[in-house]
């Protein structure tokens, strides 16, 4: 098995961080790579959240397994066209409610595992969805793209001051590890009230605009909460496809067309 | 658990087995001399310091989800403020999420430093009767990182667990980062001696939530960790225009109360999603002073209720 050659046929590696838990990781990695996928690219997710694994039930794909191939494991595709590729721990439970109950050293052995060992084939995008924090999943992840040219972190953040905090530390771990930032997000910014259309912000609003001005990184936009949008991934639906016209999915899409357009111009690996 | 090197012979007894390097498979092995030197291991003498420093602790709450962004150290804030409203109760929280210490700013101490006196590490008071301790307060900038792995980081919940005086403490309240790994087994590892008395589990309605909660659940069973109850955190939304509500995380699979049937745990309550809750959050005040008419406030009330019920602390309950 030629480590090198699977990671090498990926173009580019986007690297979902947060820091804080619970504000929309998960969800803004698939429906970038929805989007991505709607616009004719070929996209894999992986999933290196080993104690809270999200990706798979979010793109219908919760009850899988992966099979092994000569050249090491085949991600699992959600639909014949094989231009969306999963990758997740959650394929490699016996009970999907056993926890993984695992030390550090263990679990950057199953992350290594994951970038080494998965046959992604000639991706035009790889997306990394992470657990919050700073440490093991994080640490591995970064050395396990060393050579091969990440294009940088997409930091996703709600508005409120309290993740906003979290944030500012991955922020200072981007820096240490040299990744480049290549926007921040701000999610769950504002609800409107079916009921009445009347807008609030139920967890604040501008944080993460706010620090993407102070550290004068690129910000890629706010996304509202909408509850349509948890409810397709409860169900495992693409919400930017089936609500295209909804404002959340509108920014959604706005975000995959910009980082699309800003990684073209890295070019490949060579 | 035995550990086999890759060089080892096939009948390997462990390097952690009390034949290490004594058996006949290990003639002849690499390792043998090493196995054999090693002292035989006893237990780990800071569960018996850990135990003697926490005898002044009554009881001791871990707030866990599995899933982050819930709210446990939201959860962890209130319960403690809630608690130490009664000024009998001496109350006491412990933040062990090293990466994201969010309870500096929750409890309007950001800024804060760990002073060290002859009898420990001394907790930051903001009450005369509620006092705080976080990895939060090692940090010289907001923007410092934590970027440990694993065993740095249980290092320092060994050391937070040993060295802090918490005094006569009633109630120490435990934040934990999400997940089941390494704070978790730690937690649970140094406190063996010491009682916990059990675990408060928080999640939000939606099945994403659920699915890593079940995880946590069946953690806690696993490693024996008593269940205090369920909390349903952000269970509907009340316009503050219309005043009617939404499912902003829509219970799709029956939510957190149907969940703990399911796994045979206590319910202890659903608490709203009130935007003042994350307001006072960020300003570090509390919210039980400043919207003590909210119906997060009786929800909350109806909790602390519950756990203490739990904890046996009937004598000090009222009847209202």
């Amino acid at each position: 098995m030629d480590l090198d050659n699977n990671l090498k046929s990926v173009k580019h590696k986007i690297v979902i961080l947060s820091g804080k838990g619970g504000v929309g990781k998960s969800t803004v990695a698939t429906q970038i790579a929805l989007s991505l996928k709607q616009q004719g690219l070929k996209v894999g997710v992986l999933d290196v959240d080993l104690c809270g694994p999200s990706i798979p039930r979010m793109l219908n794909v919760e009850d899988k397994d992966i099979h092994q191939s000569s050249q090491g494991w085949v991600p699992v595709y959600p639909d014949p066209s094989q231009t969306l590729a999963v990758m997740s721990i959650a394929f490699l439970l016996n009970k999907k409610d056993d926890p993984v109950v695992w030390r550090g050293p263990k679990k950057n052995a199953m992350i290594k595992q994951f970038l080494s060992d998965v046959v992604w084939g000639d991706l035009d995008y790889l997306i990394i969805d992470t657990p919050p924090g700073t440490s093991d999943e994080h640490i591995t992840v970064v050395e396990g793209l060393q050579g091969y040219n990440p294009d940088g972190v997409v930091l996703v953040t709600t508005p409120q001051a309290v993740a906003v905090g979290d944030v500012r530390r991955e922020l200072t771990f981007c820096r240490k590890t040299k990744l480049p930032v290549l926007g921040v997000v701000e999610n769950m910014s504002g609800f409107v009230c079916p009921h009445c259309a009347e807008c609030s912000n139920v967890f604040s609003k501008g944080g993460g605009e706010a620090l993407a001005r102070e550290f004068n990184i690129p910000f890629l936009g706010c996304v509202p909460l909408d509850p349509q949008l948890s409810e397709c991934l409860e169900n495992g639906q693409s919400f930017v496809e089936a609500f295209s016209s909804s404002p959340s999915a509108q920014i959604l899409n706005k975000i995959a067309e910009t980082l699309h357009q800003r990684t073209a111009m890295n070019g490949s690996i060579s | 658990m035995s550990e086999k090197p890759e060089n080892a012979p096939e009948h390997c007894p462990g390097t952690e087995s009390e034949d290490a390097g004594k058996s006949s498979a290990c003639q002849g092995c690499p390792n043998q001399n090493i196995c054999s030197s090693a002292k035989p291991k006893g237990p780990d003498p800071d569960l018996a310091v850990i135990q003697e420093r926490l005898s002044s602790v009554k009881h001791k709450i871990l707030v866990l989800s599995g899933k982050g962004g819930v709210g446990k150290s939201t959860v962890t804030s209130m319960l403690a403020r809630g608690l130490a409203l009664d000024d009998n109760l001496q109350v006491g929280i412990l933040d062990v999420d090293i990466c994201g210490p969010s309870i500096p700013r929750v409890m309007g101490l950001e800024g804060e430093q760990v002073h060290q006196s002859g009898s420990g590490w001394s907790p930051v008071y903001v009450e005369d009767n509620l006092g705080v301790m976080s990895a939060g307060f090692l940090l010289s900038s907001p923007d410092d990182a934590i970027i440990w792995r694993g065993p740095k980081k249980n290092g320092l919940i060994k050391q937070f667990l040993r060295d802090v005086d918490w005094e006569d403490t009633n109630y120490l309240v435990i934040d934990t980062p999400p997940g089941t790994s390494d704070e978790h087994l730690s937690v649970v590892q140094y406190l063996q001696n010491a009682v916990i008395d059990g675990a408060v589990i928080v999640t939000t309605p939606q099945e994403v939530s659920l699915m890593d909660v079940r995880k946590e659940i069946n953690f806690c069973k696993k490693v024996k960790l008593p269940i205090i109850g369920v909390i349903e955190n952000m269970s509907g939304f009340i316009c503050p225009s219309c005043k009617n509500e939404s499912q902003i995380f829509p219970p799709t699979t029956g939510g957190a109360e149907k969940m703990a049937e399911d796994m045979k745990v206590p319910f202890l309550g659903k608490l709203p999603l009130d935007p003042r809750i994350g307001k006072c959050c960020d300003e570090g005040t509390s919210f039980f002073e400043e919207f003590p008419d909210s119906p997060a406030v009786t929800s909350y009330q109806q909790i602390i209720k519950g756990i203490r019920r739990y904890c046996n602390e009937d004598d000090h309950m009222d009847t209202s």
